[in-house]
């Protein structure tokens, strides 16, 4: 596939994807340029700086980064969770099949959040009441967006937790949080969450709270319950196993700007930005030396993440890239659109925000 | 950096030689935590020695407890042997200050915001009266330094630090009276991915410079292979796997160690797809009402009907040395 990039627009957006694109993909969720900052005493913290991506239904789209990079802001701001003030969207769109869910969270009169998009947190232990026993808080979702009647809402709450494969439901329903562990609680959120047969699911950091076993059981159960249901997931994580794991689709964000975004296969095996490439090599791999692997050391990233008070000029990686050169420090990069390893036509175009892409490093790279 | 098998079997004396370590916690009405139960373990010198298992396993107990940060409810810790007391007291901490030290896990609350670094770094060298204001000075400069840190860091607060530099402040400490052993309670779960390399790379190299020993606990098992020279498996208070890295994360023998190796997800896609799924179900149940016989044996695949009945001991596997033990009935 191949794929025109403006680099004359000098602008940190990503490029346009063209009209024909657009047309064969059919997203269920489109996000165009967001930006989102937030005013502080400090100063204007810019935490979400042109972020563009779709989703399609039946999809899981990761989004890492590290803490801080935006990933959090992003969503939660197409989900209006951000205040304002003092956050602000200044500019982008957001549309949920065709209509605008930055300008109004209503469809018909009825607000899409927990019915279209709905949410889970990273940890279940505060993001549930603890006055309320299981079973009614999730009923209450149901009666407020599909104005069930109590008794009702209670049975379907316990479906929804046998869906989510807590053992004795009925009896779970009547329980507290308190009596909950947290791999039960972050079930129970689950079940909450596709109470309403959302479209989309978000999930933010699902599992950092929980051990590997727990985290497995959780992945599973996203997986099967995206099979049975349709839903589009996304995924915020910084843990690449669980990328690896879940995902269709792959976007990295860096600084509040996305820095490379493709197929879960483009981003893992033919990586075209130096930060993708350094949070790989930074992890240890566990391939046996008879496989092919081999005792690596691990690679560390120099330096900590940018200060968003104070966003590096040009490229946000410059000052911690190995490959830095001067126009990186002084200009941003355009997105550059780069060969994809799936055969498929599906999901996110492979891209990467760097300047080795640009032409005239591309001909350099070629010659011997 | 791993050591193969064979160093092992040598008969090295060991560093520090835990045996029949037992930590509970009296929660009243007769009803007790146990958070650590009859743990066995010798740590040789110079050796990295990873310690994983889930949340409330006791991992951190465990290490607390060599330290003397808790009193031990029965067994025994010796160090280049001689046999450390049971409950420290004030001058017992002082003596063991310079031989044993301990890195935290959480790089916020580990560190007094009242205090200056150069004041958190250098106060375990009050112990050592012999010491110019001079001197002090100088080596709190040398080890800012040796942990990527400048040395006009000295006069800042805490606060003025991203996590990672928090925790090469707390390296700094643990390692500036020059300790024999250290323990490191899960030094970068806290840290993002691209700084947990950084402190990971400095530890293994100051390690090997200083010919430290380490006891490295973590419930991240790809960074703990990565770091460890053996790797010790613990569930529910008890160890139940111990052998090399490699041995135990390639070829775990206990169902436990199976489960927990086939849950880590992979950072490779391919082998994601290609695996099936492996998940045990169930958690870790609480450690007041400790089941009979093998703890693990309600969530055990493989389990028989005598394990949760009789306890099985760690002991070394048939034909794999004896630095290669596991608790199960299955290699009995």
């Amino acid at each position: 596939m191949t794929h025109s990039t403006d680099n004359s627009a000098g602008s940190t957006v990503g490029a346009p994807i063209t009209a024909q694109q657009q047309a064969t993909r059919q997203p269920l969720l489109r996000v165009d340029d967001l930006h989102v900052d937030f005013q502080t005493y400090g100063g204007v913290v810019q935490a979400v700086r042109g972020v563009s991506f779709e989703v399609a239904a039946g999809q899981t789209l990761a989004i890492v980064g590290e803490s801080g990079c935006g990933k959090s802001v992003t969503v939660q701001s197409l989900m209006g969770l951000i205040p304002m003030p003092p956050g602000r969207i200044h500019k982008g769109t957001a549309t949920l099949r065709g209509h605008d869910i930055l300008a109004s969270k209503f469809v018909g009169g009825q607000d899409i959040r927990g019915r279209e998009i709905s949410m889970i947190f990273q940890d279940p232990m505060t993001s549930l009441n603890p006055t309320m026993t299981i079973g009614r808080q999730i009923a209450e979702t149901l009666e407020v967006h599909r104005g069930y009647s109590q008794s009702q809402a209670f049975n379907r709450a316990v479906e929804l937790l046998e869906m989510s494969k807590i053992p004795e439901a009925a009896k779970r329903a009547k329980q507290y949080p308190f009596e909950f562990s947290v791999g039960m609680l972050q079930r129970a959120m689950i079940a909450m969450a596709i109470a309403c047969e959302p479209a989309i699911l978000v999930a933010d950091e699902p599992t950092t709270a929980l051990d590997v076993t727990i985290q497995a059981q959780i992945l599973d159960l996203l997986g099967d319950l995206q099979q049975e249901t349709g839903m589009a997931i996304i995924l915020i994580t910084h843990d690449l196993g669980v990328v690896a794991r879940m995902a269709d689709d792959v976007m990295v964000m860096y600084a509040g700007e996305v820095v490379e975004r493709g197929s879960v296969d483009d981003i893992f095996y033919c990586s075209g930005h130096p930060y993708t490439q350094g949070l790989r090599l930074a992890m240890p791999s566990n391939k046996r030396a008879e496989d092919g692997g081999a005792e690596q050391t691990l690679l560390a990233i120099d330096g900590s993440p940018p200060d968003l008070f104070n966003p590096p000029t040009g490229c946000a990686y410059h000052p911690r890239c190995p490959h830095a050169m001067n126009v990186c420090a002084q200009q941003a990069p355009a997105q550059y659109g780069l060969g994809s390893t799936s055969a498929s036509n599906q999901g996110l175009s492979h891209q990467a925000a760097c300047w080795l892409h640009h032409e005239l490093c591309a001909a350099q790279k070629d010659q011997p | 950096m791993s050591k193969s098998a064979n160093d092992y079997t040598t008969a090295n004396p060991a560093l520090v030689e835990i045996s029949h370590l037992v930590k509970h916690f009296e929660l009243g009405r007769g009803q007790r935590v146990h958070a650590v139960d009859d743990v066995s373990l010798s740590i040789y010198p110079n050796e990295v020695v990873g310690l994983v298992g889930e949340s409330g396993s006791g991992k951190s107990t465990l290490g607390k407890t060599v330290v003397g940060l808790h009193d031990k409810t029965a067994g025994q810790v010796t160090f280049n042997g001689t046999q450390l007391p049971a409950r420290y007291g004030g001058d017992d901490f002082r003596a063991m200050a310079s031989k044993m030290q301990m890195i935290f896990q959480d790089p916020y609350s580990s560190l007094n915001p009242r205090m200056t670094v150069g004041e958190i770094v250098s106060e375990g060298l009050r112990l050592r009266q012999d010491l110019t204001p001079a001197v002090v000075q100088e080596k709190v400069a040398h080890w800012l330094r040796l942990v990527g840190l400048s040395p006009d860091h000295q006069s800042r607060y805490p606060h003025e630090f991203s996590g990672g530099q928090r925790q090469r402040i707390g390296i700094a400490r643990a390692l500036i009276l020059e300790p024999e052993f250290v323990v490191c309670d899960e030094p970068i779960s806290a840290l993002d991915v691209s700084v947990q390399a950084q402190v990971v790379n400095l530890l293994g190299d100051l390690t090997k410079e200083l010919g430290l020993t380490l006891l490295f606990i973590a419930h991240d098992l790809s960074m703990v292979r990565y770091i460890s020279d053996r790797m010790a498996v613990m569930y529910l208070g008890c160890l139940v796997e111990v052998g090399t890295s490699a041995q135990v994360f390639f070829d775990p023998k206990h169902p436990y160690t199976e489960t927990l190796i086939a849950s880590n997800p992979e950072a490779d896609p391919e082998h994601e797809r290609q695996r099936p799924s492996t998940t045990i179900q169930g958690e870790i149940p609480s450690p007041i009402n400790v089941p009979a016989g093998c703890r693990f044996a309600n969530r055990c695949p493989k389990a028989m009907s005598h394990c949760s009945t009789q306890t099985p001991l760690l002991k070394p596997i048939a034909g794999e040395g004896d630095q290669r033990l596991v608790a199960c009935h299955l290699y009995t």
